[in-house]
């Protein structure tokens, strides 16, 4: 192969098979994409399906705790999966920038791949695009996905059972993706151990559903935060959400970035997270169940549903202080002394 | 987390709560001047924790909402030169000016960059030799000695392409003036990052001038709590001083060090802030020995004529006379989304916290 990546690549012709020969479908590895037709036959149980679609840009591209490519997969399976389905299949379309050294891209299909297998999905089908150099930044991925989703579980996305009295759980310590990318991209010197939350969710959220408890509604907490999420759902659900902000986990070493630069762990990025509202009387054994997986180690109920303030999220704050979370309006920006 | 939980240890927020609630006796203003505590009082819901006839004013502490939007005009200005960078603190980049922002301007293709220090934007200057690189010095004593050491850096490296638009100011005569205004203020609650640059002198005329109770403080629920508890005591015994709550960090003669480069670089100049006008002596110009690095004088720029403000009261916030959810604009037409005043956009901003945080 060669050792960039050159416009060729995307052509239709020679370099283009080779690349999908040598780097997509021996990584990829499976029937469906073995075929090489224009689209990919699947059978899916009848029923109710679920299907998502969601493009990864990310600088840089390789960070602590993932990749661009690991990310666009949990990111796809953890769309299906909080939404009560199985993701099954995904598909994986790249945009990429000539001159991207095809070692780069060999890491990061091979994590792609690898972060498939885990889940348990498929990449049934793609397409490659190649643009002059300056045109893309290395890498855009677009990933879609499909996943089986069980009558019983059709309401979870929308959460339209949602109830004054609902437990939030949280499935671990917010914010580590977000400041991970941001020491990486901003504080090149900057020493931190901290990493990447991303991962696939849909496994611990499997054995959460099988034990039958009344989940009613779940959300990972990616952009915008845990606080994000708070905010849709009073919105959303007219119902008023209340947070105990000494029950949401924050490790220490993304709690000490987020005071030096003047963040709220609440608003910042994770890709690993999941806010599940669960009945009251479930609450402790889903938890339980979530502690049982290492993804929900930390788990912790951080809060509940109530009649009161509708439409509003408030924080009891750690000092015992009580104010309202709002939705981040643009980036969060470091403070200025 | 050490040096974070001790400051927000629950049962000592309630031992001064409840020590706050034996002591205030009648109404009493506090007026915080730095809008880390306009964040921090908010962020925490320490309101929600005190007595009702104790109220807490947010001053003009947040260096984004008190620079003129003159100063935005002009750097607004510059961005639209082909040779120039221009590089800034975050919040600044989203202030409304006359008639566009920098945020604005950039999407227009000015090449505008956020930086997180002086030196970031010192680097910028030596990585493109080809371009004037403008870095828009704002804030108070806090940041101020950081800008002068940036040009003191540049002088040494013989950098003649980067150069500062101060818009730097000084914390007194604002305080000073609020008071002459007639805002009824019993104590205030005195910048804790400010003072560990100047010391606690330069509140002298609180107490001696104007006979009102001065407290500096640190950020944390604790810190801010005790503080009040020390205006409390100094208002009920009328003995009025200058006291440092935030001991750990705040010296009374201050950083000798960062003061020297401050007062080597910057002169006393008269300002302007937004909500007050004309201040004599409260900003700090560019020395004429570091000329050379000073935008103003050496990158002339026509600057559009300043607009009015379009209906906001961010004065009479900035001083404290009025909350934000007295403006007409507040949560409606101004919002964090579309900031239309100053005091909107930075998270330091009254308006913006008690938007975030009380909405």
């Amino acid at each position: 192969m060669e050792k960039n990546i050159l416009l060729g690549h995307g052509s239709g012709g020679r370099l283009m098979h080779s690349l999908i020969r040598d780097l997509f479908i021996k990584y990829f590895d499976n029937p469906f994409l073995a075929q090489q037709s224009d689209s990919a036959i699947l059978d899916l149980p009848p029923g109710k399906t679920a299907f998502t679609t969601d493009s990864y840009v990310i600088d840089p591209v390789f960070f602590p705790g993932g990749d661009i490519g690991k990310l666009a997969v949990c990111g796809t399976v953890n769309d299906l999966a909080v939404a009560g389905a199985t993701p099954r299949y995904i598909t994986a379309a790249f945009i990429i920038e000539e001159g991207l050294p095809m070692e780069e891209l060999e890491r990061i299909v091979a994590s792609m791949a690898e972060e498939a297998k885990k889940a348990g999905v498929l990449i049934v089908t793609g397409d490659t695009k190649v643009v002059n150099k300056g045109q893309c930044d290395k890498l855009f991925i677009n990933t879609a996905g499909i996943g089986e989703l069980e009558t019983a579980h059709a309401p979870i996305g929308t959460g339209e059972h949602i109830a004054a009295g609902d437990k939030i759980l949280l499935n671990g310590p917010i914010a580590q993706h977000g400041m991970a990318i941001m020491a990486v991209r901003n504080f090149g010197n900057f020493n931190t151990s901290i990493q990447s939350d991303c991962s696939c969710l849909n496994h611990m959220i499997r054995e959460v559903l099988d034990t039958g408890a009344r989940v009613k509604f779940m959300r990972d907490a990616t952009r915008g935060g845990l606080a994000t999420v708070m905010c849709e759902m009073a919105t959303q659900r007219g119902l008023g959400v209340e947070v105990n902000e000494e029950d949401v986990p924050v490790d220490d070493n993304v709690r000490g970035m987020c005071e030096l630069l003047g963040f709220d762990p609440f608003y910042v990025a994770n890709e690993g997270k999941l806010v599940m509202v669960v009945h009251p009387e479930d609450a402790e054994m889903v938890i339980q169940t979530m502690k049982n997986n290492p993804l929900g180690r930390d788990a912790a109920i951080i809060g509940e549903l109530t009649g009161n303030h509708p439409g509003k999220a408030a924080l009891q704050t750690a000092i015992g202080g009580k104010r309202i979370m709002d939705m981040l309006a643009g980036e969060q920006l470091p403070r200025i002394c | 987390m050490k040096y974070i939980d001790e400051y927000r240890n629950k049962e000592l927020v309630k031992n001064l709560v409840n020590k706050i609630g034996e002591i205030a006796h009648r109404e009493v203003s506090l007026m915080e001047v730095c809008g880390g505590h306009t964040w921090a009082i908010q962020k925490f819901g320490i309101p929600s924790l005190l007595p009702e006839n104790v109220r807490l004013l947010s001053g003009p502490g947040c260096p984004v909402c008190v620079t003129s939007k003159r100063f935005i005009d002009q750097a607004v200005a510059y961005s639209r030169m082909d040779d120039v960078i221009i590089t800034t603190f975050g919040d600044l980049i989203r202030v409304p000016g006359s008639t566009s922002s920098l945020d604005k301007e950039k999407s227009k293709g000015a090449d505008v960059r956020m930086v997180y220090s002086v030196i970031d934007a010192l680097d910028i200057a030596k990585k493109h030799p080809d371009k004037k690189v403008i870095f828009l010095g704002i804030g108070f004593e806090t940041t101020a000695p950081g800008t002068a050491a940036g040009i003191k850096n540049a002088a040494e490296q013989q950098l003649d392409n980067f150069f500062v638009l101060s818009s730097h100011k000084v914390m007194p005569p604002a305080m000073g003036a609020l008071i002459d205004e007639g805002v009824k203020i019993d104590g205030y609650i005195a910048p804790g990052h400010v003072s560990t640059i100047t010391g606690s002198g330069i509140y002298a005329d609180i107490p001696e001038k104007y006979g009102v109770a001065c407290v500096i403080s640190g950020f944390e629920p604790v810190d801010i709590l005790q503080s009040v508890y020390m205006l409390l005591q100094q208002i009920n015994k009328q003995d009025y001083k200058v006291e440092i709550q935030y001991s750990r960090t705040v010296k009374p003669e201050g950083n000798p060090l960062a003061l020297k480069i401050m007062n080597e670089v910057f002169e006393p100049v008269n300002d302007w802030w937004r909500g007050f006008g004309m201040l004599p002596e409260s900003g700090l110009g560019i020395r004429g020995d570091f000329a050379r690095f000073d935008a103003d004088r050496m990158i002339a720029v026509e600057v559009e004529e300043t607009a009015d403000e379009k209906g906001c009261i961010c004065g009479e916030i900035l001083k404290g006379l009025k909350k934000p959810h007295d403006c007409r604009l507040f949560g409606k037409v101004c919002n964090t989304t579309n900031p239309v005043g100053a005091c909107m956009v930075s998270h330091e901003g009254a308006c913006n916290a008690y938007f975030r945080f009380n909405a």
